[in-house]
Parts: structure tokens; sequence; C-alpha cells
């Protein structure tokens, strides 16, 4: 059933490859305004870079979380999903797994690029590359309960960051510093346990949550 | 004999039992904050290294300790709303949502006040700062999303797995931003723990909660008769209430 919904939400994506796209470019456009605020001495690009592609990431992740529902929320197929006899949260599952593969996958492997942009050196960008693989589905999980929170509400666009961006401070946190631990010569593999622990606890409450928060929306 | 545990969950009594309770509530809320303004100011002595300046923590610590404990409540009665459907109990959440964002202001203002003279800065990422913050922003995000709400169902329910989400994160952003700031602070500055703090000074900020505490109860209350009269103003009881024949 999961395949089957992840297969379903990607086809549909596909069919309208210009959704995808735009998060993507708001990524980038997004890391490449910060040479041009800040600086572009290749010294301070370095500090920044872990942080300001992370950042840049969690603002792109939590843009595109109203496409999780709303499209099938406006053309009726989430209440059918809601009556079917499958259960919600294993639905739910499939298509944060697909948002993430739509949304969050892209960023990962745009991030290198923009590493280099940043001037960091090798290890640091594989370092950075690793640790947004890891944290994205996160994002992707705590995001999906606020999409399904705020479904068809006025001005839900702004209120979904109000409600989910405090709850990604800890991932940003562990997702920049295992960066700088990297580039400073230090050990980053606990940052990546923490990460992994974030992903996991968040595969196993997540779903669960989302699914209680689409009961109560679309009652 | 069997006590009806549940008449008091029915908000028609609930609002006469808070009515009830809020006169005996203010006057502990003045006199505890009276005796902790006096202790605050005239008992405590001078500290030795901070000067006068210290003074701000009577309000400052009662503050933010309300701040935390008042969104434990609050997801507390929200998540007893949520899965009791006790209509009563989400009312309560929501009562408490802007007294303890209040509190989370104050304490971080206060906090911003005492920094300037002490650290030489108003504002600093210090690891308690920042996770009392993020902490008002959770109570944001949980006002903003009842107020987007029309239905009061859905926005009681809504708004109590948003806040259980938060206090289930509370504990991990509090600990991830500490560890964030071990990492980056460097000693120059740090708060100041003073090892044995003056009884005086001790006993001012724990009065100084406790009234703290009181005046949270008697506006929670007088908020929660507000919500009650809002929500239930079809009801005959309340038109009753409204041609006064019930007092």
């Amino acid at each position: 059933m999961i395949w089957w919904i992840i297969k379903r939400d990607l086809l549909l994506a596909m069919r309208r490859r210009s959704d995808v796209l735009t998060t993507l470019f708001f990524f980038i456009i997004v890391v490449s305004l910060f040479p041009l605020g800040v600086s572009p001495e290749p010294d301070i690009l370095r500090i920044m870079a872990s942080g300001v592609v992370w950042v840049a990431a969690l603002l792109a992740s939590m843009l595109s979380l109203g496409r999780i529902f709303s499209g099938d929320y406006a053309d009726g197929t989430l209440e059918q999903m809601l009556l079917s006899p499958v259960s919600l949260a294993e639905l739910v599952t499939g298509k944060t797994i697909a948002h993430w593969l739509v949304t969050g996958v892209p960023l990962v492997l745009m991030a290198p690029v923009l590493g280099i942009q940043y001037d960091l050196p090798g290890n640091a960008l594989l370092v950075l590359t690793l640790s947004l693989l890891l944290g994205t589905p996160v994002l992707s999980l705590i995001g999906a309960i606020g999409a399904a929170l705020t479904l068809g509400l006025r001005g839900g666009g702004v209120l979904v960051s109000i409600l989910v961006l405090p709850l990604y401070i800890p991932v940003l946190i562990f997702g920049t510093s295992a960066v700088e631990a990297s580039s400073t010569g230090m050990e980053f593999g606990a940052h990546f346990s923490i990460l992994g622990a974030f992903l996991l606890v968040s595969i196993v409450f997540s779903p669960w949550a989302t699914a209680a928060s689409l009961r109560i929306s679309m009652n | 004999m069997t006590i009806n545990w549940f008449k008091y969950a029915s908000p028609a009594s609930f609002y006469f039992l808070a009515g009830r309770m809020i006169p005996y509530f203010t006057a502990l809320a003045i006199i505890l904050l009276v005796a902790g303004l006096y202790v605050g100011f005239f008992v405590a002595p001078t500290d030795f290294q901070q000067g006068e300046a210290y003074r701000i923590i009577f309000i400052h610590v009662p503050a933010a300790w309300m701040s935390m404990f008042l969104y434990t409540v609050m997801a507390f009665w929200a998540g007893v709303g949520l899965a009791f459907n006790t209509r009563l109990s989400s009312m309560v959440a929501s009562a408490i949502a802007p007294t303890g964002a209040m509190f989370a202001f104050l304490a971080l203002w206060t906090g911003a006040w005492w920094g300037k003279p002490m650290w030489g800065t108003w504002w600093v990422w210090d690891a308690r700062l920042t996770s009392e913050l993020i902490l008002f922003f959770l109570y944001i995000g949980f006002m903003s999303l009842q107020a987007a709400i029309d239905d009061p169902k859905r926005a009681d329910k809504a708004g109590a797995i948003i806040a259980l989400v938060g206090v289930v994160n509370v504990p991990i952003i509090y600990f991830s931003v500490q560890w964030w700031n071990t990492l980056h602070q460097g000693a120059s500055v740090s708060m100041i723990q003073s090892p044995k703090m003056a009884t005086a000074m001790l006993s001012g900020m724990l009065i100084m909660t406790l009234a703290a505490w009181m005046y949270s109860i008697v506006v929670i209350l007088i908020r929660t008769r507000l919500i009650i009269l809002e929500r239930e103003r079809h009801t005959a009881w309340v038109s009753e209430l409204r041609e006064g024949v019930l007092e």
C-alpha cells in the first residue's frame, strides 16, 4: 500500500514537474543571496556555508509542505483515503516519503554544488550532503503534521511556518554542527547518530500524529 | 457516598465555581506579591558582585519558571480535552496560552534588562535565553493556530496536537540548544551561578513565584469564564444569566 501511494504521488509530481523545480530553484536562489548580502570572502563563506545551506533547505522544505495534502484535499481524494479501510498512518507515511523524494532528495543532490560555491573542502561537502540526507526526511515528517493541521485554513502557508520552524531547530543544530565538526577535524559520527535518532523517532511518531491531525481537519 | 467528579467538567457549573474561586486566589496573589516585593527590596541583601541590579531576578526567575510550567499544564489540559472530549479542558488550555506567552516574553524582557548592566549587552545567545525564545515561539504557534480556525471544536483539537507535539519537543530542543551553546560559547560570558544564594534572596524568589502562580490562576479562571460565555452564548443558562435570573 505504501508503495502504491508513493508511486502515485511521484507520478502526480512528475506530471507537474515545474512544482518540483520551483522548490529546488528557491533553495538555490536563497543560498546564492547570502554571498551577495554578507561577503564574498572565502573565509567568511566557509564559516557560513553549512548554516546557510541548512536554513535554505529548511525553508524550501517548509514552503513545499502545502503540497503534501492540498491537492488530494481539493479533489476529494483525501476524504476517500480517510474512509478507506487501510490504516491512515500508513497512507500518510507513503505520502510523506513521496514528499521527501520529490523535495528533499533534489536538495540533497544540489547541496554539494552549492557547497563548492561556498568554497567548502571535499570532506565537508560530503558531510554536508550526508547530514542533509539524514535530516531532510525528518523535516518532511515533522512538516507533515503542520501541513495536516493547517489544511484548508486561510493563511495556512504562513501559519505552517510558525508551527513547524521552531520544531526544526534541533535538526538544524545537529546538521550544521556535523559539518562544522568535520571542517575543524573533529569527530562527527555522534552528530549523525543523533540525526539518525531524530529520524527514527519521527518515523515512529509523526505519521500517527499526522493521521490524527488529518482526522481533525477533515471532520 | 460517591463523589460526582464530573460535575465541574460541565462549563455551566465550572463557570460559577470559578467565579467563587477568583476572589480567594486574587487575595492570595496580592498578599504574596506584597510579601515577595517586600522581601525582594528590603530584606534581601545587596549582592556583592552584581549590586542592586540582581534584584530583577525576583521577577525574571518566576516569569521564566511560570512560562515553562504553564506550557506543560496547557499541554496536559489540551491532551485531556483531546482524549476525553471534555470541552472545558480545552477551554482551560486556550485560556492558559496567553498568560504563558506573557510570562515567556516577560522573562526575555527582564533578561535583557539584567543583561545590559551585567553582560554589557541586551542579548546573548545563551542556552537559556535561546530556549526561552523558542518556547515563546511555541506559544505563538499554538495561539495563531487556534486563532486561524473558526470552528472551536477543530481549534481545540488541532491546538491539542500542536501542544502535545511541542511538549515532546521541548526537552529535545532544550538539550540541543544547550549542546549547541557549549560548542559555540566562549568563556567570556556565562550565567553567574552563585553557589550559595542568601536565604532571603531564595525565599523572595520563591514567594514571588507563588505570587506569579496565583496570579496565573486568577487570570486563567477569568479568561476561561469569558471563553465559556462566548462559546455557550446560545444556551439557556447564559441567557438566563444575562437577564439576571441566575446569580
